[in-house]
């Protein structure tokens, strides 16, 4: 008994364990982005923020007892239920490209295995939207994690240096050092010491 | 072929960007036509659908064809939508045609300040284009957060481009882009949870129908994030650290590309939000957050214009002014009467046609002069009358002088201000045109009687383009053409005012009547 | 509401062409201006027959407007209710009279002028001349508050090249301080107002006899926003709002004669006497009592600035600070309220008009002549220039208020304004200031006559005038200043039909 009361006194930290872990992650995430000094921390704080997001959506799918919505073969057949591995397997194979016409897909198969859930037992299927939609999410971290890298790279190029504080000073040393008449010949200063 | 508008004004440009890609890798002389031609498809597509939205109204479209699924016909809610609406077709106008009018301005710079990779800028112009014009149109709220990454990611590598210091201020755009977006992504994600659908319309409509999931805290709390997400992209102070920076070391062709566009449809996705998603009775009737928003507009648009006559650079000074006019628009939007959000909608329209035409001018100065701060415009009215004229005709519309268009916008912020009794708002914005007043015509003083001024702050290398060596002995035809036009759209859609903005108010009065 | 009437029975508007046309005679001058850059003569050929257009299309209005019509045209509507109109009613073509009349002969005098000075940028100086003068036209037209504003913010940017016109730092400093007064105010009190005045009037903000405001606003609001558009129409020189005018004098002569007389400073209280006839009407404010402020804030305008004047040395300063007096006199006559105060402001604004300008041109072809422009050092100068101290002194006559000039017949009116409101006080202040102008005008020209100190007898072969082409203008206006004492009809009966009852 007492158990049961302590359990559901502190419902609302372990029911909502997945809430709580997304906003670790994304908390952790944003404290790397704002104050870590070198640039490619920065990076991996930012990827951090943004699995925390993913996990809050795929989490939010997720059902007690629930299975991955692939619907197996050999189950009953039904018409709905044939439409809907067909609209599922689009679902998987569907990636990032088709994500937009993907996710009514999903919808649409997971209304279906909602309806089929009747027909197929007690079976349950985690929600598919969430995950077609982070797979989105996904690809789209995994491109601004390119460019920033990218960025990245151009800036050590420039200034010789990913620490945040070294590159400030050395723009500050460009700048302070660019001559005020605009006629004097003004070639790109050499590298700083790494 | 008619009703397939909206889709063809999205495909022109994606196709020209893939086909690019895969076709002209090694061609560098295809960029320029293959991006004319297709902004020029998507002009006239928008144009199209505009025709087609007076004339019926509100026009609907289902992408990849899910209306014909019987289901839907059944009233179940799949497919991803496409709304174009009053407001909507005008904004689908202005974002290609800005981008087609800039293209005449890119074809000079693009062979200089992205040697060796106009293909790639080419296509990643384009793209942006389709990011920008679907955010304004779609009604998927996930759909409009792969928009909104679409559009970012263009944008950072469009400004990364760009010479040295150009890499830090794009790095720390994405760092502050993706938290933005990511809170967005975050707002919808607890929409969907509490809702259980997507589109924005039928979002709209179940927190209609329900008080108890208008009263949910999480409903709250995705109305805060969206918003937090949309002003950090949209760089309303004090969220707006990486503006100034962005734009001021981009390639100056994506700098008058950007800065007229990206925080303008930012702040259109928020209108949406407001009017359509949230609707307005539940944001300021439920939520009571005016009061704290429109205090953080007036500080905006305050720090904005004071920030800006700080400025001895100019384009650093254009950058600050958007951040002020952000304010005007935020705060507007935010006053919650038809007129103040008239006005923010008009104002999007109007400070896209003056930020173009500044940014224009400006650049087509830097760049015959050699020189980035203010003595640029000494004797300017006399060496470059064209970009003077242009210059001043957003210079006035800046300050609010009538007839140009922002003397109307101007009139309808401060006619919400007044209705809603909001005088610190209507304060901020008498004070702020007055400083715009101060800002551009210390800079006519100094164009007009060939003033010598004394340089406080050093020359930045970086901040001009390329070359140093680059200077242009006249200011080529297709620039001035440019500058023209978007001068002469200063003063039209100024005179205009009145059709546009009952145009807006139709938009208004339909979210409005469209709740039970 | 019915649209203006007059003390005539019936007004009739007719829908025209000519205000646009005499509006626009100056503005189609200047592809003109800039075309003869290279030829002088040419040049300002263009502008002496803009300048004869504009005229002869003003005066081409006055039959019908005596007659009871108002030449109408409407352009398109900008705003919900209210759009780009014009109107022609008896002020509006009172002052649009002086304004192209006297334009001519601040040309005349701008040529001589600058060309005897050799001054720089002359074209840049006749083109923005030009459109000050279609943007004054604007002014004096504008059938409601809105174009009313428009026209005002576009004289306030033309002008300011011409105030800074050397180009030097005094002269920009000049300018800067010029722009700011006028557009700070503008922007910062009269466009609230007018935005004010739109929420509580959305169907119209058209002049009306009676005022379009009349009775949509409370005794307090009407007060403030009195004063809102008195301060913020800062061409009108109400005190603490005045400094805009001495900072001005850097601009060469016949911008300053432009600036006090043709132009800037009438555009201002006409803007004032608009505001308070065609926007609040005299009866509504009567009955609240809301001008009280008004009349004050003008008083005190007058007195202190002529106390200022008595002190200034610098001949054209001095005339800055009784310019600021003047038309202190006709804000105070119009915010009198009574049918004489009302009418005396708007002949005022003929009458000083000439008067000033006759002393500021004066002034101007004393410093081309002899280099010399502070008063102490003008004794004598009236036995070698004595045509031109004359017509200083009978402008200084019209500016004090004494016969035979028209000044005499405007300040007679004021005068008895004062007394038809029963306001004794302000009555006293018309009268010392009246002393007081006399203080410091007279001097002058006693002087100028009859130094001090042993001094030649006087012979006309050592008479040295100004040049011919500034001194014909100096003549002219004296003239008409004389012949306004003489047949003042045609201001009094134009002023007639704004003032019912009188």
């Amino acid at each position: 008994m007492e158990l049961l009361t302590l359990t559901a006194q502190f419902e609302w930290i372990l029911g909502k364990s997945n809430y709580w872990a997304s906003t670790v992650l994304l908390l952790i995430g944003l404290h790397a982005m704002i104050s870590k000094n070198n640039l490619i921390k920065k990076l991996i704080g930012m990827s951090i923020f943004q699995t925390g997001i993913i996990l809050f959506y795929v989490s939010a799918g997720a059902k007690h007892g629930a299975q991955i919505p692939i619907v197996h073969y050999g189950h009953d057949s039904h018409e709905s239920h044939d439409k809907a591995a067909h609209a599922a397997e689009h679902a998987a194979d569907a990636g990032q490209q088709v994500a937009e016409a993907a996710a009514p897909a999903a919808n649409h198969a997971a209304n279906h295995a909602a309806d089929a859930t009747h027909t197929l037992g007690e079976t349950l299927y985690v929600n598919p939207l969430p995950h077609v939609l982070m797979l989105t999410a996904i690809v789209v971290g995994v491109a601004t994690l390119g460019l920033a890298l990218a960025m990245v790279q151009k800036v050590y190029a420039a200034y010789g240096s990913i620490e945040e504080d070294e590159v400030l000073d050395a723009i500050a040393d460009s700048t302070a050092d660019s001559t005020v008449d605009s006629t004097v010949d003004r070639t790109v200063k050499g590298t700083p010491e790494a | 072929m008619m009703d397939q508008m909206p889709t063809i004004l999205m495909l022109a440009p994606f196709i020209g960007a893939v086909g690019l890609s895969l076709l002209a890798w090694r061609r560098p002389a295809a960029a320029m036509p293959v991006v004319f031609g297709a902004l020029a498809i998507t002009v006239l597509a928008a144009v199209l659908t505009l025709r087609e939205v007076l004339a019926n109204g509100t026009i609907t479209y289902l992408l990849s064809g899910w209306d014909r699924l019987p289901e839907r016909a059944a009233g179940m809610a799949v497919g991803i939508e496409y709304k174009i609406d009053a407001f909507n077709a005008l904004v689908l106008v202005l974002i290609p045609a800005i981008a087609l009018i800039n293209a005449l301005y890119l074809r000079t710079r693009l062979a200089v300040e992205c040697a060796g990779k106009e293909i790639l800028y080419a296509i990643l112009y384009l793209l942006l284009v389709v990011g920008l014009c679907g955010m304004v149109i779609t009604n998927d709220a996930f759909n409009l957060y792969v928009l909104l990454e679409i559009s970012s990611l263009t944008s950072y590598a469009l400004i990364g481009i760009g010479r040295r210091r150009a890499a830090h201020a794009t790095f720390n755009y994405i760092m502050t882009g993706t938290i933005g977006a990511s809170f967005f992504l975050l707002g919808v994600g607890y929409l969907y949870i509490q809702v259980g659908t997507l589109n924005i319309g039928d979002i709209h409509e179940a927190l209609m129908a329900s008080s108890e999931l208008r009263e949910l805290a999480s409903i709250k709390v995705a109305a805060m994030m969206i918003m937090a997400g949309l002003w950090l992209k949209m760089g309303l102070f004090p969220l707006h650290g990486w503006l100034p920076n962005a734009y001021r070391y981009a390639p100056t062709a994506t700098g008058s590309l950007m800065a007229p566009l990206v925080t303008k449809v930012m702040v259109v996705v928020m209108l949406r939000m407001m009017v359509s998603l949230f609707g307005l009775d539940y944001l300021f009737a439920e939520l009571n957050w005016r009061p704290v928003i429109v205090g953080i507009a007036c500080v905006a648009i305050l720090a904005g214009s004071f920030f800006a006559l700080a400025q001895r650079d100019i384009r650093g000074m254009l950058c600050f002014l958007i951040v002020a006019e952000v304010g005007y628009m935020v705060g507007g939007a935010w006053l919650g009467n038809e007129a103040g959000i008239t006005g923010a909608a008009y104002h999007v329209l109007s400070d896209a046609c003056m930020t173009f035409c500044l940014f224009l001018a400006v650049a087509a100065i830097i760049l015959r002069t050699g020189e980035h701060r203010l003595s640029a415009f000494r004797g300017a009215f006399r060496k470059m009358p064209v970009a003077m004229a242009a210059f001043t005709v957003g210079a006035l519309s800046m300050v609010g002088l009538p007839p140009t268009c922002g003397f109307f916008s101007k009139w309808y912020l401060l006619i919400g201000g007044v209705e809603a009794g909001q005088w610190h708002y209507v304060a901020c914005l008498l004070i702020s045109s007055l400083v715009n007043a101060v800002l551009f015509f210390r800079i006519f003083e100094i164009a007009l009687m060939k003033v010598e001024v004394e340089e406080s702050g050093s020359f930045d290398v970086d901040a001009l383009p390329e070359d140093p060596e680059d200077r242009w002995e006249r200011v080529p035809v297709g620039t001035i053409v440019a500058m023209i036009v978007a001068a002469t759209a200063v003063l039209t859609i100024g005179l205009l005012n009145r059709p546009i903005a009952s145009f807006i108010a139709t938009w208004i009065g339909q979210a409005v009547e469209v709740a039970p | 509401m019915m649209p203006i009437l007059g003390s005539t029975a019936s007004t009739v508007t007719e829908p025209s062409l000519l205000p646009v046309f005499a509006c626009l005679a100056s503005l189609l001058a200047i592809p003109g201006i800039l075309a003869f850059r290279k030829s002088p003569n040419a040049r300002e050929g263009v502008t002496f027959i803009a300048g004869g257009i504009k005229l002869a299309l003003v005066l081409m209005m006055v039959p019908g407007v005596l007659s009871g019509k108002m030449y109408e045209f409407r352009f398109f509507e900008l705003v919900e209710g209210v759009g780009l109109e014009f109107r022609v009613d008896g002020l509006g073509l009172l002052f649009g009279i002086v304004a192209s009349f006297l334009w001519l002969c601040t040309t005349l005098y701008a040529i001589g002028y600058m060309r005897a000075h050799h001054e720089t940028n002359q074209t840049r100086f006749f083109s923005f001349f030009a459109l000050s003068l279609c943007a004054t036209l604007g002014v004096a037209f504008a059938g409601n508050l809105l174009t009313l504003y428009i026209f005002y913010e576009m004289l306030s940017l033309s002008t300011f090249p011409l105030v800074s016109h050397h180009g030097d730092k005094k002269a920009r400093t000049g300018g800067r301080t010029y722009l700011s007064y006028l557009l700070g105010a503008s922007i910062g009190l009269a466009l609230p107002a007018l935005i004010f005045c739109y929420t509580r009037s959305p169907e119209g903000m058209d002049f009306m006899t009676g005022g379009f405001m009349a009775g949509k606003v409370g005794a307090t609001e009407a007060a403030i926003l009195l004063l809102m558009f008195a301060y913020g129409f800062a061409k009108c020189g109400l005190m603490p709002l005045h400094s805009w005018l001495p900072g001005a004098m850097v601009a060469p002569t016949p911008v300053s004669a432009l600036l006090h007389a043709v132009a800037v400073v009438k555009v201002g209280v006409f803007c004032v006497i608009r505001v308070v006839t065609g926007v609040f009407g005299t009866d509504f404010l009567l009955e609240v009592d809301a001008a009280t402020a008004l009349q004050w804030a003008a008083a005190i305008t007058v007195v202190v600035s002529s106390l200022i004047a008595l002190s200034q040395d610098n001949l054209k300063r001095m005339l800055a600070f009784s310019t600021i007096g003047q038309l202190g006199y006709i804000v105070l006559g119009v915010a009198l309220l009574s049918p004489k105060g009302v009418a005396g402001s708007m002949l005022h604004i003929a009458m000083h008009a000439t008067g000033k300008i006759t002393l500021f041109m004066c002034a101007g072809a004393i410093f081309v002549a002899t280099g010399k422009k502070y008063i102490s050092q003008m004794e004598g100068m009236g036995r070698t220039m004595p045509l031109t101290f004359a017509a200083f002194f009978i402008g200084s006559l019209s500016v004090i208020g004494l016969p035979p000039t028209g000044g005499f017949i405007s300040k007679f009116y004021l005068v008895m304004g004062t007394i038809e409101a029963g306001k004794i006080p302000l009555l006293v202040v018309f009268l010392v200031s009246t002393i007081l102008n006399a203080a410091y005008f007279m001097p002058i020209v006693f002087r100028a006559f009859f130094p001090r100190g042993p001094t030649a007898p006087f012979r006309w072969d050592r008479v040295q005038e100004v040049p011919k082409a500034c001194l014909i203008p100096i003549l002219i206006t004296a003239t008409i200043t004389l012949l306004a004492f003489f047949v003042p009809e045609l201001g009094q009966r134009l002023a007639a039909l704004m003032v019912p009852g009188l």
